[in-house]
């Protein structure tokens, strides 16, 4: 078996102490998920849906109440298993502002391999070659906060890949991003995924960025609702708006078409499969 | 405006004086300090102020910004000279005017006190703005690492101002942001007495304080996610290497204490 | 009459220091009542800048702003009333909420306004019907409300001072796409009830594409373009070029009509595109 994240009848639950008595919260209802080495999954979900208190499960940072998860075979309810599993399995987060530790971008990397006790030669060693992955090692001497975002969240990157971990799961990392930051991040998350084998667990609210992965998982009131490869997902353009999400522009001018009675695939999630589906419906009535 | 304030300001460089072990950068500060309190006379003191100049030549700093690390006590340094010139009754009295006297021993140790409060500024300055924050705290941290009781509260404390000096930058960004959002609103700050004023500080402080908490958790839960765990099993990417420069400077500052000895023998004693 | 108006308006950062920066270039540009302008441009292009000399939170290096006829900064006395005829609601305007009560955060801004009680509730009656928020959450602490109810809080404080000029700057980042449409409709209908003018300003070339009258596009601290919305989507090439993303459905119509069909080149919303291809498609098949 080459499961690499699994949650078995995983529950959760958020507790409230200022309540009195404390109110207990459940975000997850027994959600069972098994991720494979090397996959690219992106969630999606509204706000409040529970897919990052998912996510922090996989990372020991929640501890489930019920059911069992595992992380690349550590069982994430042990303390023991913290710290392996936190080496394997990296987290990044929205705001990029929020994870830089240090005041110069070298010694942001390094933070992980310190605190892993990793040999200073060592360290320095992949710490450059971290930065170097993520095209910022010109910056290694830069205070972060004079970089632009998409280069702080790079920055945050490399501070993750530097732990060489075999999963990074990202926690909406372009929510706060201008579109060049966008894609500068997506980028980077599709080249550690193809040409560093990283299992990624992408959470995002862009659909563009979804139909980008192998796979999608929705999460709508903490439970799974559909979990498929994106051209499945997408073609459910009325289940996708009445869950409150999106499909990809060209999926919904398709499936426009398709309401009115005209012959077109119904898997059309990227703009190249949009133009060619068009051009063959347009094309021989062009020619005449 | 508030983007103006530079806090442990700090000039990189690759003088010699950059390049020394910040811990010895730090002990050599300290053997500065107590030169210039052992100086009992002119003579020591100007052989402290000469290695002060030496080391602020050394480092190629220009010379203006050992004036500008000055003009902020300039309060200091006239109020202790005003002390010491009209307090001062012993000696010969160079000029007398109803209650007002001035003596030669007032002028005397204004003069000396001026000037070793000016050598004490100017060393520390030299520290920072040859010493990037990051490796003074660094330094300080391995200076009391062998003192196993004093350990962790160092790490600790090492932490937290490297976190405070990340942080300040975003945190005066962010005040600017809140500060410009509550003036959109109509929010008057100029205007008004002392009391009205620090309430039309309420709308910028409760966001910030919100905020920096949100901050808090979050930088928090990132550090986890890093393996972080305390300073136990730590090591440091950056070694900090005692070398041959270091030693050199050790060997000079000690030769130097020992001339503010010699000195003070040959000089007329002023304390 | 234009109710903004600028005449070359030039801000410089950090004058006479190294870091010296042309924030806003030599910009004259006049924006009538009544308009939702989008407002788009990469980072740094100069568009925050810009709006911020609109409410004179930045006072311009050169040149001059004129509000609803009155040039501000002329008086320095008259700068705070002219202040409340622009709203500005910056980026996350939810960081800047701070009373302990909904209601009382809402009435902060009419309150330094000097409006009277009866009129401040009436104001705030309105607004959180405008942005869709419940009575029952007015005693509530805002702090206890979900990031998109906040995000709304924070919105009705500025609608509440009523100003003739209402600026967003990306009011939808960071939500979900529910939560983005909501308040992207919620900001739309608001235009459409009070009449007044609305800047909208995004990096989404969708949401501006979907909702603006007009589009004011900002490059390298200089206007690139103000005009009607399908004129700016004629020059998508252009903007691409300039590094702003174009709608998806946009460069799906480019490459149709470069491949030789005649479709219109200002398509720029899903159900326009829609709309032409089924025209183009039933009258071939006739």
């Amino acid at each position: 078996m080459n499961t690499f994240l699994s949650a078995k009848n995983l529950k959760f639950s958020y507790i409230n102490n200022m309540e009195e008595p404390p109110v207990k919260t459940e975000v997850l209802h027994g959600i069972s998920l098994d991720i494979k080495k090397g996959e690219f999954v992106a969630v999606l979900g509204h706000n409040g849906s529970g897919k990052s208190t998912l996510a922090k499960c996989f990372n020991a940072i929640n501890t489930a109440d019920e059911g069992e998860v595992f992380s690349c075979g550590y069982d994430a309810s042990k303390e023991e298993n913290l710290l392996p599993i936190r080496q394997r399995v990296g987290m990044v987060f929205q705001n990029p502002d929020n994870q830089i530790v240090a005041t110069i971008v070298e010694e942001d990397v390094a933070f992980a391999l310190e605190n892993m006790g990793v040999e200073p030669e060592e360290i320095r060693r992949r710490v450059d070659e971290a930065l170097k992955t993520v095209d910022m090692y010109e910056y290694r001497e830069h205070a972060p906060h004079k970089l632009s975002g998409g280069q702080k969240q790079r920055v945050a990157i490399a501070g993750i890949i530097a732990m060489k971990p075999e999963c990074v799961l990202l926690d909406e990392p372009t929510a706060m991003l201008d579109p060049k930051g966008r894609a500068e991040v997506m980028k980077t998350v599709k080249m550690l995924n193809e040409e560093m084998g990283v299992t990624i667990v992408l959470i995002t609210h862009y659909m563009d960025e979804a139909a980008q992965a192998e796979r999608i998982v929705v999460v709508d009131s903490g439970n799974i609702v559909m979990d498929d490869v994106p051209k499945k997902i997408f073609s459910q353009v009325e289940k996708m708006k009445s869950l409150g999400l999106d499909v990809p522009q060209v999926t919904e001018l398709i499936w426009g078409l398709r309401q009115e009675g005209y012959d077109l695939p119904e898997d059309i999630i990227t703009e190249d499969e949009c133009f060619e589906a068009l051009l063959g419906l347009l094309k021989p009535d062009v020619k005449e | 405006m508030l983007k103006d304030i530079t806090i442990g300001q700090f000039f990189p460089g690759h003088s010699i004086i950059h390049r020394l072990d910040p811990r010895v950068k730090l002990i050599l500060t300290i053997a500065f300090i107590v030169m210039l309190f052992m100086a009992g006379s002119f003579y020591g003191l100007a052989v402290g102020m000469a290695f002060v100049l030496l080391s602020f030549a050394l480092s190629g700093i220009p010379f203006r910004m050992m004036l500008k690390s000055l003009r902020p006590i300039m309060p200091i340094l006239i109020f202790t000279a005003v002390l010491n010139i009209f307090f001062i009754k012993t000696g010969d009295v160079w000029f007398h005017w109803r209650f007002i006297t001035i003596t030669q021993n007032g002028v005397v140790s204004a003069v000396f006190i001026i000037i070793r409060i000016v050598g004490l500024i100017v060393g520390s300055s030299l520290l920072t703005y040859t010493t990037s924050p990051i490796q003074l705290t660094d330094a300080i941290e391995r200076l009391f690492a062998p003192i196993k009781p004093l350990r962790r509260p160092v790490h600790d404390l090492a932490m937290m101002m490297t976190i405070a000096l990340r942080f300040i930058p975003t945190l005066i960004e962010e005040t600017d942001k809140i500060m410009a959002a509550q003036k959109a609103r109509g929010a008057d700050m100029e205007s008004g007495n002392l009391v009205k004023k620090a309430r039309a500080l309420v709308p910028i402080f409760v966001p910030l304080i919100v905020s920096s908490f949100k901050r808090a958790m979050e930088l928090a839960l990132a550090m986890e996610c890093r393996c972080y765990h305390g300073g136990e099993g730590r090591t440091r990417m950056k070694q900090m290497k005692t070398s041959l420069r270091d030693y050199a400077s050790l060997a000079l500052t000690a030769v130097f204490i020992a001339g503010v000895v010699f000195a003070d023998k040959l000089g007329p004693k002023v304390f | 009459m234009a109710v903004i108006k600028c005449e070359n308006l030039t801000y410089v950062y950090g004058e006479g220091t190294p870091f010296r920066k042309v924030a806003v270039d030599n910009v004259s540009l006049e924006i009538d009542e009544g308009e939702l302008v989008g407002v788009i441009g990469h980072t740094g292009s100069g568009k925050s800048t810009l709006i911020q000399h609109f409410n004179g939170l930045l006072k311009p290096t050169s040149g001059s702003v004129c509000i609803d006829g009155e040039r501000l900064w002329d008086d320095k006395k008259r700068l705070r009333d002219i202040r409340f005829k622009v709203g500005l609601v910056f980026q996350y305007p939810e960081y800047q909420l701070f009373e302990e009560t909904v209601y009382k955060d809402i009435a902060f801004g009419p309150k330094n306004m000097g409006l009277d009680e009866e009129e401040i509730d009436r104001r705030i009656m309105e607004t959180i019907r405008m942005v869709g928020l419940d009575k029952s959450l007015l005693e509530k602490s805002p702090f206890e409300l979900s990031g998109g109810q906040k995000r709304r809080v924070a919105i009705a404080g500025v609608m509440a001072m009523e100003p003739k000029v209402l600026i967003l700057d990306e009011p939808a980042s960071g939500l979900d796409p529910k939560g983005r449409d909501m308040i992207l409709g919620q900001i739309r209908e608001y235009h459409k009830e009070k009449k007044n003018t609305v800047m909208l300003v995004s990096h989404s070339m969708e949401d501006v594409a979907k909702n603006a009258t007009k589009i004011l596009v900002m490059n390298k601290s200089k206007v690139f373009c103000y005009d009607e919305t399908a004129a700016v989507f004629h020059r998508a090439s252009e903007l691409e070029q300039m590094g702003l993303s174009t709608p998806q459905i946009t460069r799906v119509f480019n490459r149709l009509r470069a491949a030789g069909i005649p479709v219109e080149d200002d398509v720029y919303t899903v159900d326009y595109g829609k709309k032409l291809l089924l025209k183009m498609l039933r009258d071939d098949r006739i």
